[in-house]
């Protein structure tokens, strides 16, 4: 009981610093609009000529939200560099709580926020011609979930061997521009070369993609065309997402617990 | 009844012995001070005691608990604050005490009454509400105070509580802590490289190269350095030292532009060592030994700022542009 009460106190802290910091929220929310006016926008003309059989906004759509899905996640678990740094880290390290709780609560938190923000995106679809469904949306804050936790435990993995701000940010950037790109947010990941393929079956951006992808433009495309550009059945790509997720955040815990 | 016990504490990093076999006990109630320049092995002390670092060897007892077997209990038991500041400044005061208290497990209901409690006791109720990020260095001291004892520790552990802080707020800063050993009895350990601020405790270790050289209560310390000490200027400081060893005094240091000679009876002797002295003397004074002149006289060496390492420069400046 006394784990989940330290787990859910230091869980409340993170969503307190990032309901504080509007700029984060906004800055954090300006990045996907600006992919999906200005990719969107570029790629559709070039991409008309050929027969895609979908509207590329459509198509970037359920790739964007997955997207900021991953940058949020990412964003959040760098507060256990921060706290390191200012010294918050170890008030939270001689209390009488387990480190396990910490790492699970910081988890815990960036996975809440991801995903919730996450939400705020399907607003556009109206926009863009994508139909919500009242009866996917539990299903797909399930993927956003998922996603997130597979994120944020990769996030605070990374972020217990970092000692500085500067490492974090650099290996941030190393990492989400090749997860972004191989991800099937921007073209199928059905015909690419072996090489990318391999890569693309070691993201778990790619499975939130593709299941995210089929819950949104499900039955509103033909069939056959999503058919196309999809690799995994929903279920496989759920499964893929939470052992990925349970194995990086007791990955995550493990690190926390010896390196702090 | 002591309530912090020590024998035989040992802490190596790799070749390196930062704490040598040290021993002492705290009693309840009382202000024990753990006084020496930086890198004599305070603050490893510190955090052996408060369970963050496992030692070599001996063994640390707090409120009757191991800290290596009964860290919880522990930590319990004692209030930190550290070196460095440690509060989160998106947070408000409030929150911030709140965090604390729910990882301290502080009954839900206590938790109203000791926040108001301790947060009057450091003067900050009415800002309660304000987020860190505004405070000034010492009250975000005051705060972590504050937070060190909202629940109910039976010791606090201060580290350095004072570095950084300018000497108003400094002194300042003590008067919240003389008030809690006044009305809460708090058992308080605290080290300090601050001379001055060491004569606030009711008994002083002084710690050097990880052993403690001495332990006992400041006016002890002072009086085992002999009655007074007689400060001499002379254009001819070097004749008045050969002048004076030849009457027989052996307890003279060289100070960078005077003699500092320890005597029994300076009132006495001062006006003897006038009349006898052939050589020119400039200025003459006549003051109590200070716990610099105890430091002095068991390790050879004075505690000033300049010992300060490279690191605690940086710590220092990065702390005062956090503000």
């Amino acid at each position: 009981m006394q784990f989940f009460g330290a787990t859910f106190t230091i869980c409340h802290r993170e969503l307190i610093r990032y309901w504080r910091d509007k700029v984060r929220i906004l800055t954090t929310l300006i990045q996907p609009l600006m992919f999906l006016a200005i990719f969107g926008s570029g790629l559709k003309q070039t991409l008309a000529q050929g027969n895609f059989g979908v509207d590329f906004i459509q198509f970037m759509y359920p790739g964007i939200i997955a997207m900021n899905v991953m940058g949020v996640a990412f964003f959040s678990t760098v507060t256990t560099v921060w706290d390191r740094e200012f010294g918050f880290l170890r008030e939270m390290m001689v209390a009488p709580i387990s480190r396990s709780s910490i790492a699970f609560g910081k988890t815990l938190g960036a996975t809440v926020i991801a995903s919730s923000q996450a939400l705020i995106l399907l607003v556009l679809a109206p926009f863009i011609g994508v139909k919500l469904d009242i009866i996917t949306l539990p299903l797909l804050f399930l993927f956003m979930f998922l996603v997130a936790l597979a994120i944020s435990g990769m996030g605070l993995f990374i972020s217990s061997m970092m000692r500085t701000m500067e490492s974090f940010g650099l290996l941030m950037q190393i990492l989400i521009f090749p997860m972004f790109f191989l991800s099937g947010a921007f073209f199928p990941l059905t015909s690419v070369p072996t090489w990318m393929s391999v890569i693309a079956k070691l993201n778990p951006l790619s499975y939130g993609v593709d299941a995210m992808r089929q819950i949104l433009l499900g039955g509103q495309i033909p069939d056959q065309i999503l058919a196309k550009f999809t690799i995994n059945t929903i279920p496989v790509n759920g499964l893929f997402l939470l052992v990925f997720g349970l194995v990086a955040v007791s990955a995550a815990v493990v690190v926390f617990n010896k390196r702090g | 009844m002591s309530i912090i016990k020590v024998e035989n504490l040992v802490k190596k990093f790799g070749d390196f012995t930062a704490v040598n076999n040290i021993s002492f006990e705290v009693k309840k109630g009382e202000v024990f001070g753990f006084l020496g320049p930086n890198g004599a092995g305070k603050s490893t002390t510190i955090n052996m005691l408060s369970t963050l670092l496992e030692p070599t060897e001996g063994t640390a007892m707090i409120n009757g608990f191991s800290t290596v077997s009964e860290r919880d209990d522990v930590r319990k038991s004692v209030g930190l604050v550290f070196q460095d500041p440690s509060l989160d400044d998106k947070l408000t005061a409030e929150e911030n005490l709140r965090f604390h208290a729910k990882l301290y497990h502080v009954p839900a209901q206590a938790y109203q009454h000791r926040m108001k409690e301790v947060l009057q006791l450091v003067d900050l109720w009415d800002r309660k509400d304000d987020q860190i990020r505004a405070f000034s260095g010492g009250m975000k001291r005051r705060l972590e105070i504050a937070r060190g004892l909202i629940h109910y520790p039976v010791i606090l552990f201060l580290d350095e509580p004072t570095i950084g802080l300018d000497p108003q707020t400094r002194a300042h800063l003590w008067d919240y802590i003389l008030k809690l050993k006044r009305e809460k009895q708090m058992t308080i350990f605290m080290t300090t490289h601050y001379m001055n601020e060491a004569e606030f405790c009711d008994r002083i270790a002084i710690i050097d190269h990880g052993q403690i050289v001495t332990l006992d209560t400041p006016e002890n310390l002072k009086k085992g350095v002999g009655g007074n000490i007689i400060t001499m200027q002379s254009r001819d400081k070097r004749g008045l030292k050969v002048e004076l060893e030849k009457m027989g005094h052996s307890k003279i240091k060289d100070e960078n532009d005077s003699l500092e000679i320890e005597v029994e009876d300076g009132a006495s002797m001062l006006p003897k060592l006038l009349r006898e002295v052939r050589t020119p003397i400039d200025t003459v004074g006549l003051r109590k030994p200070t716990l610099d002149d105890v430091f002095l006289h068991l390790t050879g060496r004075k505690i000033r700022e300049e010992n300060a390492s490279g690191k605690d420069i940086m710590r220092q400046h990065m702390r005062m542009r956090r503000g």
